[in-house]
């Protein structure tokens, strides 16, 4: 059975260990901010960049080079806005961390302000996480008593504040831009991109960091260790660990940090969450929150993949996938936020994308043409068959339709609602087939209603 | 005219065809110049970029460069640099252009980025057309005829929301049909800030909305409805009036104040029906004020003068030119023109006052300019009366020197063209003296006067005015004037020819030629060649003068 | 606009946090909607004028973001999770069963005034599907059972208030 290595869920469920500032301190917490402030700030940037690590709010863009393409030179202020909008479905890591260990976070914020010449912070968190948003505001007070963070960080010159800002039901806000317009006070309609790249003109037309809060705890720990040590965890490319986040029809659904790319799909699936519930069998998984392309048991991927220097040949089933970012875009899916959604034989797929598209038509903003009408467009089709009105051309439609919004739309919205169409029809076309010939489902009594 | 800096100018490449465009020009006008239309919704020229519409989605591709050397590759081939087409689509509107960038607007992918936004655009577009005022001049109907796919893959319901709110005095909203281009909203916030407009709701239950209470009103709202590229706003006025492709379109002017703001008036068989801008970079861009799209309703007012009146009696040009010679033969002449006439029609009248050694005034029409389209100077041809050497000075408000002459018993006649002189005069005064009114509608001055000569407004003639730039600007005669009016220039020549003056052409083209003989500042300009963008002339004779007008869009004084 | 001290302390205490007011249009609208249980005309408009804005661009916000509600709703809100995971696990039965208990249907106010039903998109707590927020409290493994008795214990504590 693979071993988790909790490096950022150290702590998480630890009988006795609260999220006050005493804890945080007895365990030997904001040493590593202590040693970071003596440092030079672009060896901090530095470390982030060797340590390899990827963004874990769901684009695993290398952070070190997020951090690089912040303009330096305008002499506008730099700011940091901390992604605590958790809404990708499938994705519960965040949570945790905010609610049990807040202060991890808080020293992971105040080592990338520093290393970045920031001195305003936001934490933007969903407004669904109350107690969350209350929990933080209690750590950052805790933590500027201290002078971890405030106007004097640990007697240096250097200070930072930090500002909790609620959300309030919006899945767009998690996307960079969108959570920068929502910041703002304005509808989050994301910006296009030219000319608005956050690193140059972000919040209040300022160069801005938008980094997600897992991320930041890496930091901390990269900060801690050295880049180089950061990047021996994992696998090339790939380094460190990630949260990993199993839900739907598991016997043991929950939240699990493994080194990335050293736990295969099934591993994960089959060993450390027990396998299908009693009597069933897999059937389909999303392994990267909604938004990633859907995976079927029983496909194969063959190929050549690069390995070091080296193009290797893979030949895998579904089961022997890694869990790591490059491996998972290679069989066309993606890592995404590391929500993986677990579909049992009682699963009716139309009715899962029915669920899926009825998600994305709520959340789109509504700003551009594609992904407006699109996603209401797809949400109504696959609605209207699973109430019994299905056509036989309505998998083929589905299709069209989601081929011509990804790829045209202003943020990555579109690819997100239009990718779990496009997979679904792939991958599952005999089911769309059969919901036009029957005219209503196949009567599975072990299946919920989904849509 | 101080000619502008060359702008640095770069070469893009647009389906092929290469082009010299200012380095930074969006990827839309550059195509313009390349001679191709790139369909948009959202994009205007005049606001801020949106990105939202997706309809002018391109290919694009940049010259491939060696990462190391910075050499260029090479298209073995074509034998010229690669390009290095992006597999991803790119808005148009939000590219600018850079050394050597390419795009293709009628690729394959670019087809089906256009057909796709298309569809997506018309699955819940309320099939409105028939009902609809701006089919003819529907972007939605023209694109989807030019880039569309031709037929609906869509039958589902579509999205209902209120289709007939009265936003303002002006403009009333239909929510169905609106594309939610966001035009009206950055117009209402760059141009005319008046913070009024938003969207409600989210996805596709985005609703364009006025915030419940406030309203549309201010006195540039009828330019969303210019701008907006369906029929979801629309003018109340104009409203179920008429189909425009029965209207004909004639290019005239502002005269609201000495802004000179181009327009289009619309008309048919005689009948105006709707007035809208006339872009022009140098002068009013792509706006007018709405209170300067009502000025045509004085056209058909009630009040028209419609008989030439000697002495009460119905008479014939002739006789009224007869008459007012008649009149002048024993001196004492005053000359009331108008900073509303022609630069043409104030030229004659300056021959004419010279003729009849008559003194002129000039009522000043002074308001608020509010710093965008209107100035300060409410008359639109102020300059024009400076230029064609009716006024040496600028005019003083009221008519009070007149009064003051009239008192002292100097004035036997007054000619007035175009100006009530009650504005200025008692009833006792106008009684004093014999009154000669050249005008449009019945006032208090055509009714005292002797003489009466019903004439046009400036949608019934053509003619220049000269804005406050000094720039010289052409209107055009949109409809015929009613019966018993006469154009203006045909009068005044007569009178003058009949009080012995100089036989003047009353046919614009010819009385231009004497214009610029005669008229210093208009020595290189000749009617029919003026520039739809006006001509600037040298203000310099007239620059020690203190201009009333404040800064407004495109003049600093 | 009858608010609170303490609310009113907040929101001064909360708008020198951005360096432009405009961005403490969500804060206020928390604060004010916890304040009075909903977001009234008179709201919108007294935070526009706090902040200097017209109050569309409030009016906008409100309508965007589905925590914020215009009108009063029920004593108690019961929030179902209806997006993919907890579908999987019986979301949709688990409300059908707090619509049962109260006789309601989503959207509405009960008859009796104690709650409003409704479904929300994912509340980032899959792995202990299906989840159901009560107010501020989120409650696990919320299947029909569960949200039996969950109603029960609304029910009996609006009783025991009467």
């Amino acid at each position: 059975m693979p071993e988790q290595r909790r490096l950022i869920f150290q702590h998480i469920d630890e009988p006795g260990y609260t999220p006050d500032l005493a804890c945080y301190l007895r365990q030997g917490g904001y040493a590593v901010l202590r040693k970071a402030v003596q440092r030079k700030p672009e060896e901090l940037i530095d470390e982030v960049k060797k340590s390899g690590l990827r963004g874990r709010g769901g684009a695993g863009f290398p952070c070190g080079v997020k951090w690089t393409l912040v303009d330096r030179k305008s002499g506008k202020p730099i700011y940091l806005i901390v992604n605590a909008d958790e809404s990708e479905p499938g994705t519960f890591k965040d949570r945790h961390i905010i609610h049990q260990d807040p202060h991890q976070l808080i020293e992971g914020i105040m080592i990338t302000c520093f290393a970045n010449n920031v001195r305003q912070a936001y934490i933007y968190i969903r407004g669904e996480f109350p107690h969350g948003a209350a929990i933080l505001e209690r750590a950052i007070a805790e933590a500027r008593a201290a002078n971890f963070t405030g106007p004097s960080v640990l007697g240096t010159a250097y200070g930072c504040e930090i500002y909790v800002h609620r959300g309030a039901g919006a899945y767009i806000c998690g996307e960079e831009t969108g959570m920068i317009e929502s910041l703002e006070g304005k509808r989050p309609y994301p910006r296009i991109k030219p000319p608005y790249f956050p690193a140059v003109l972000g919040l209040y037309q300022c160069p801005t960091i938008v980094n997600n809060v897992e991320t930041l705890c890496h930091v901390k720990h990269i900060a801690d260790m050295g880049g180089e040590a950061y990047a021996r965890i994992g696998t090339p490319n790939n380094t460190g660990t990630r949260i990993l986040c199993v839900s739907g029809h598991v016997q043991r659904p929950g939240y699990y940090e493994f080194e990335v790319g050293k736990v295969t799909l099934g591993q994960l699936l089959n060993e450390v969450c027990g396998g299908p519930l009693p009597g069933r069998k897999f059937k389909a998984v999303i392994p990267g929150g909604s938004s990633a392309k859907v995976l079927k048991f029983g496909e194969r991927y063959k190929g050549k993949r690069k390995v070091g220097a080296e193009m290797v040949d893979y030949d895998w089933g579904l089961e022997d996938v890694p869990m790591d970012f490059d491996s998972l875009a290679l069989i066309g899916s993606m890592g995404g936020s590391g929500g993986v959604i677990v579909m049992d034989d009682s699963v009716r797929m139309v009715d899962a994308l029915a669920n899926i598209n009825a998600f994305y038509a709520h959340e789109s903003c509504g700003q551009c043409t594609p992904c407006r009408e699109g996603s209401q467009w797809m949400k109504a089709i696959t609605t209207r068959m699973v109430r019994g009105g299905a056509r036989p051309e309505d998998g083929a439609l589905l299709k069209s339709v989601a081929d011509q919004i990804a790829g045209r739309t202003i943020c990555a919205f579109g690819e997100a609602c239009a990718w779990p169409t496009q997979s679904f029809v792939q991958k599952f076309p005999d089911e769309f087939k059969a919901y036009a010939e029957t005219k209503k489902a196949d009567p599975d009594s072990r299946a919920f209603e989904l849509a | 005219m101080i000619a502008s800096p060359k702008p640095d100018l770069i070469t893009v490449n647009v389906d092929g065809r290469e082009v010299a465009v200012p380095k930074g020009t969006n990827m839309i006008e550059a195509a313009r110049l390349a001679g191709v239309d790139v369909p948009h919704f959202c994009y205007h020229e005049k606001l801020s970029i949106a990105g939202n519409c997706r309809m002018c989605l391109i290919e694009m591709g940049l010259p491939a460069v060696d990462p190391a050397t910075k050499a260029p590759i090479t298209d073995a081939a074509t034998g010229k640099q690669k390009i290095n087409w992006v597999p991803r689509p790119a808005i148009a509107c939000a590219t600018n252009a850079s050394p050597g960038l390419h795009i293709r607007t009628v690729s394959p992918l670019a087809k089906d980025c256009q057909q796709g936004v298309m569809e997506f655009l018309l699955t819940n577009h309320p099939l409105d057309c028939p009902i609809c005022d701006q089919a003819g001049e529907c972007k939605l109907q023209e694109q989807a005829t030019g880039y569309g796919r031709g037929y609906s893959r869509f039958i589902e319901q579509k999205n209902v929301k209120p289709k007939r709110t009265v936003l303002g005095p002006r403009v009333t909203l239909d929510d169905e049909r609106c594309i939610l281009c966001s035009r009206c909203v950055r117009f209402c916030k760059e141009i005319a800030k008046d913070d009024v407009l938003g969207f409600t709701d989210r996805g596709s239950a985005s609703t364009l909305t006025c915030y419940p209470g406030r309203k549309l009103e201010n006195n540039y709202s009828l330019n969303t409805v210019d701008i907006c590229p369906v029929g979801a706003l629309t003018s109340t006025d104009f409203r179920f009036k008429m189909r425009v492709w029965f209207l004909k379109k004639t290019p005239s002017l502002d005269a609201e104040s000495s802004v000179g703001a181009n327009t289009v008036v619309w008309s048919r068989e005689g009948v105006i029906y709707r007035i809208t801008p006339r872009r022009n970079d140098e002068v009013n861009d792509t706006w007018m004020s709405d209170s300067g799209r009502l000025l045509y309703r004085a056209v058909a007012a009630a009040d028209r003068l419609t008989a030439i009146k000697v002495d009460g009696v119905d008479g014939t040009l002739e006789a009224a030119a007869t008459a007012a010679a008649w009149l002048f033969r024993t001196g004492g002449v005053a000359l009331v023109g108008s900073g509303r006439s022609s630069v043409e029609e104030q030229f004659v009248c300056a021959r004419l006052a010279a003729k009849l050694s008559a003194a002129v005034y000039l009522p000043s029409r002074a308001g608020e300019g509010d710093k965008l389209l209107i100035s300060a100077d409410r008359n639109p041809n102020t300059r024009g009366a400076l230029v064609a050497g009716l006024i040496a000075a600028l005019p003083a408000p009221g008519l009070a020197e007149l009064a003051a002459a009239i008192d002292a018993g100097r004035v036997a006649t007054v000619i007035a063209i175009g100006e009530d002189l009650a504005a200025g005069l008692s009833a006792a005064q106008l009684a004093r003296v014999s009154l000669v009114y050249v005008g449009t509608h019945r006032n208090a001055t055509s009714d005292a006067a002797r003489i009466v000569v019903p004439s046009l407004t400036m949608f019934e003639k053509s003619g220049t005015f000269v804005n406050q730039q000094f720039r010289l600007q052409k209107f055009s005669a949109a409809v015929p004037g009613p019966a018993g009016a006469t154009d203006d220039l045909v009068a005044l020549t007569r009178i003058m020819a009949a009080a012995g003056g100089a036989a003047l052409p009353a046919e614009l083209n010819a009385l231009w030629t004497v214009l610029a003989a005669e008229v210093p500042a208009l020595a290189t300009a000749l009617y029919r060649n003026l520039p739809d963008t006006g001509l600037l002339l040298d203000r310099t004779p007239w620059a020690h003068l203190p201009f009333v007008e404040g800064e407004t869009l495109h003049f600093k004084p | 606009m009858n608010l609170k001290p303490a609310t009113l302390a907040r929101i001064e205490e909360v708008i020198p946090h951005y360096p432009v007011k405009r961005s403490a249009a969500l804060p206020l609208l928390h604060l004010v909607q916890e304040d009075q249980g909903y977001v009234a005309p008179e709201a919108i408009e007294w935070i526009a004028a706090k902040l200097e804005l017209p109050p569309i661009a409030i009016l906008e916000l409100v309508t965007f973001y589905p925590m914020f509600r215009q009108k009063p709703i029920g004593r108690r809100h019961i929030k179902v999770c209806r997006t993919l995971s907890c579908a999987l696990m019986g979301a949709y039965r688990t409300c059908q069963e707090f619509e049962k208990h109260f006789n309601t249907y989503r959207g509405e106010v009960s008859p009796d005034g104690e709650v409003t039903i409704e479904f929300v998109e994912c509340l980032a707590s899959c792995g202990t599907a299906p989840v159901v927020m009560i107010d501020d409290e989120l409650h696990e493994k919320v299947d029909p059972a569960r949200a039996c008795q969950l109603a029960v214990k609304i029910s009996a504590e609006a009783a025991n208030r009467k």
